[in-house]
């Protein structure tokens, strides 16, 4: 017993620091939000109570829903859109590309955005679809608008553009990965039975790479559902999304109780999508393991 | 019988330096199993992948049922591969696995799933359609790999590796059903392997590669018995080298001087006289003579170790020269064990003439 006891405090000292941080920055934090979430406003501050009025505000007042709408529309764009872009460019990574060289440097190219500022890449979207922007004046100098518009910047156009921008390296990092596993030979094994290129993707290497669309589509979808940055710089007067409602209940509206309850809400719908992706992903696994 | 696939002086270059294979020509006759055996980089395997369509030689034809089908893709080739790693898909159950390429050749959902239930219980296992392939061993995957390959009737059956990943009890047992299997489909084999007791356990024909080339092309027992290089003497059994140099012809055969004695071979090679040679001859086909014995090859040596291995004894001699050589034998009774040859004996060995390879030139043995 005397030589397992430093064993013990050793374990309780790697265990216990990571618990610790969880306990005091994650779950106290969420106890606390939940408990504001039945509390009540009495500007300027809030009293402690039990009741369901925050929420049932957010269910019954159109512009929530409608914010919440938008914000689930912008994801779920975004999340395609991004599929979109990143699916065909893993594809020709994994299976088109020869050089190894050229395929580091292209999947370093859609990494190396990440180390940057996140700020930063948010502006660079106010730059380039601005009415003084690179693609105003592009298109100018062709000739195809004769002046400036102002159609691409303040919008949800502009939302989806730059989040998809912003979160797509979590799209192609995990379908990279998923495309990389599949064995080469399973794509001769379908052409030697008889299928072509189109038949084989679809029979097999896009079942096969399921779970890493799960996982980027979950991952850009979440990221993008609690953003508020881009519809900050780049989103205009109908380009408020869920995130920075909340920012404002916190802030400038003094209504921590409703901020509250529109995180909870938040939180459960970005579970309810991790849960679905995470079962879709275990399917799909008894199946390839 | 007509040739099934005809190859046409192939040829694979990676680059300039680079040679996958090197000018090969083969025919295979319908209904044959055709083995090409080689060491790893010998060409069998792109030999094979050319054959199946996954890669395209970049010199000569390939022909099946005399069509040339040199840059038809696989899709569009009546072949069927086994894959080294089966290949199996895993997110399908054994029977989507098998069905997988009939439904492309126009048959119904039912029929298809007849087929593969027939083609599981051909290769023996009858219950395992509805499993997924990562609930089955490494046999059973086989089989898998197996049916789903037959089941398309393919004009042709390439086998690459096929039972390299199974452990060597299974692999004798595969062997024999495999061999079976052929018999009963009369389908085509053309398999790659680099294990030279399953090339000629299995194989109607074997075709031996080096380096791109084919070295030798012939039935089992006559490339054992009649190698055409050194090369192949070593790589199907085990092979004695030993230098010498021609001395002569006598009706008894050849005349070959060398450190160790004098030979006299059957074989007869259009060499001059004085040529260097090496001679050949396999360890099971030398004896110990006893006292008194006496053979058409007898050549002194000493004894330098004996080796016991169950079935009989592996002995070294040491011959005059310094070349070292095997002699087994096998031991059929106890009686024998007491005869067993004590490192250090003196010894004379025997070898008769048709035993004795003849080969031009000089090998590093």
């Amino acid at each position: 017993m005397i030589a397992r006891a430093p064993r013990n405090l050793s374990a309780l000292l790697v265990l216990g620091i990571p618990l610790l941080w969880i306990v005091v920055f994650m779950l106290l934090p969420y106890g606390i939000i939940v408990t504001y979430s039945f509390w009540l406003k009495s500007y300027p501050t809030f009293k402690p109570a039990f009741q369901f009025g925050n929420y049932l505000t957010l269910l019954t007042d159109v512009q929530y829903l409608q914010v919440l709408g938008r914000t689930l529309k912008i994801s779920i764009l975004v999340s395609i859109l991004s599929l979109g872009l990143a699916y065909p460019f893993a594809w020709w990574l994994v299976f088109r590309c020869r050089s190894q060289a050229l395929r580091t440097w292209a999947y370093m190219a859609v990494i190396a955005p990440l180390w940057v500022s996140y700020l930063l890449r948010a502006y660079i979207w106010k730059t380039i679809l601005g009415t003084e922007g690179i693609l105003n004046s592009f298109l100018m100098s062709t000739g195809l608008i004769s002046e400036p518009s102002s159609l691409f910047l303040y919008n949800q156009f502009a939302m989806v553009v730059t989040l998809t921008y912003i979160f797509i390296p979590f799209m192609v990092m995990p379908i990279y990965t998923a495309l990389e596993r599949i064995p080469l030979n399973l794509a001769e094994a379908s052409a030697d039975l008889g299928m072509g290129p189109v038949q084989t993707f679809l029979k097999v290497t896009l079942p096969l790479s399921t779970p890493g669309i799960a996982a980027g589509f979950t991952l850009t979808f979440c990221l993008s559902f609690g953003d508020f940055i881009a519809p900050f710089l780049v989103g205009g007067p109908d380009g408020n999304l869920i995130a920075s409602v909340i920012q404002t209940q916190f802030g400038a509206a003094l209504n921590w109780p409703l901020g509250s309850a529109l995180s909870i809400v938040m939180l459960i719908i970005v579970l309810a999508i991790v849960s679905l992706s995470d079962r879709l992903e275990a399917t799909a696994h008894t199946g390839a393991a | 019988m007509a040739a099934i696939i005809e190859l046409q002086r192939i040829s694979k270059h990676y680059s300039k330096t680079i040679i996958g294979v090197d000018d090969v020509s083969l025919d295979v006759e319908d209904g044959e199993f055709v083995t090409l055996l080689g060491p790893s980089g010998c060409g069998k395997s792109t030999l094979l992948r050319m054959i199946g369509g996954f890669e395209a030689p970049t010199h000569g034809m390939i022909r099946l049922a005399g069509q040339d089908v040199t840059h038809v893709p696989p899709y569009r080739r009546d072949v069927n591969m086994v894959f080294q790693d089966y290949a199996l898909f895993p997110h399908m159950t054994v029977g989507e696995n098998i069905a997988y390429g009939l439904k492309i050749q126009g048959r119904s959902r039912a029929q298809a799933r007849d087929m593969a239930v027939d083609a599981l219980a051909l290769v023996g296992l009858p219950d395992k359609i509805d499993q997924k392939p990562a609930q089955l061993s490494g046999g059973q995957r086989q089989r898998v790999a197996l049916a789903r390959a037959i089941v398309r009737r393919p004009k042709v059956l390439l086998l690459d590796e096929p039972l390299s990943a199974l452990d060597a009890r299974l692999r004798d047992q595969m062997r024999i059903e495999m061999k079976h299997l052929h018999e009963k489909v009369g389908i085509t084999f053309i398999m790659v392997t680099h294990d030279q007791e399953e090339a000629l356990t299995m194989s109607d024909r074997v075709v031996v590669m080096e380096k791109g080339r084919v070295a030798q092309d012939g039935r089992p027992q006559d490339l054992y018995d009649q190698p055409a290089s050194p090369y192949v003497a070593n790589f199907i059994g085990t092979t004695n080298f030993v230098a010498g140099s021609l001395t002569g012809r006598s009706p008894a055969g050849t005349r070959i001087a060398s450190a160790a004695g004098d030979f006299t071979a059957t074989a007869d090679l259009a060499l001059p006289q004085g040529a260097e040679v090496t001679l050949g001859f396999r360890p099971e086909k030398v004896r110990l003579l006893a006292e008194g014995e006496t053979a058409a090859n007898v050549v002194p040596g000493r004894i330098a170790e004996v080796i016991y291995y169950g079935l009989g004894l592996r002995t070294t001699v040491e011959l005059a020269g310094g070349t070292q050589v095997h002699v087994d034998c096998l031991l059929p009774d106890s009686l024998a064990r007491s005869a067993v040859p004590q490192p250090g004996a003196p010894v004379r060995l025997g070898i008769e003439p048709h035993n004795v390879f003849v080969f031009a030139g000089r090998v590093a043995a």
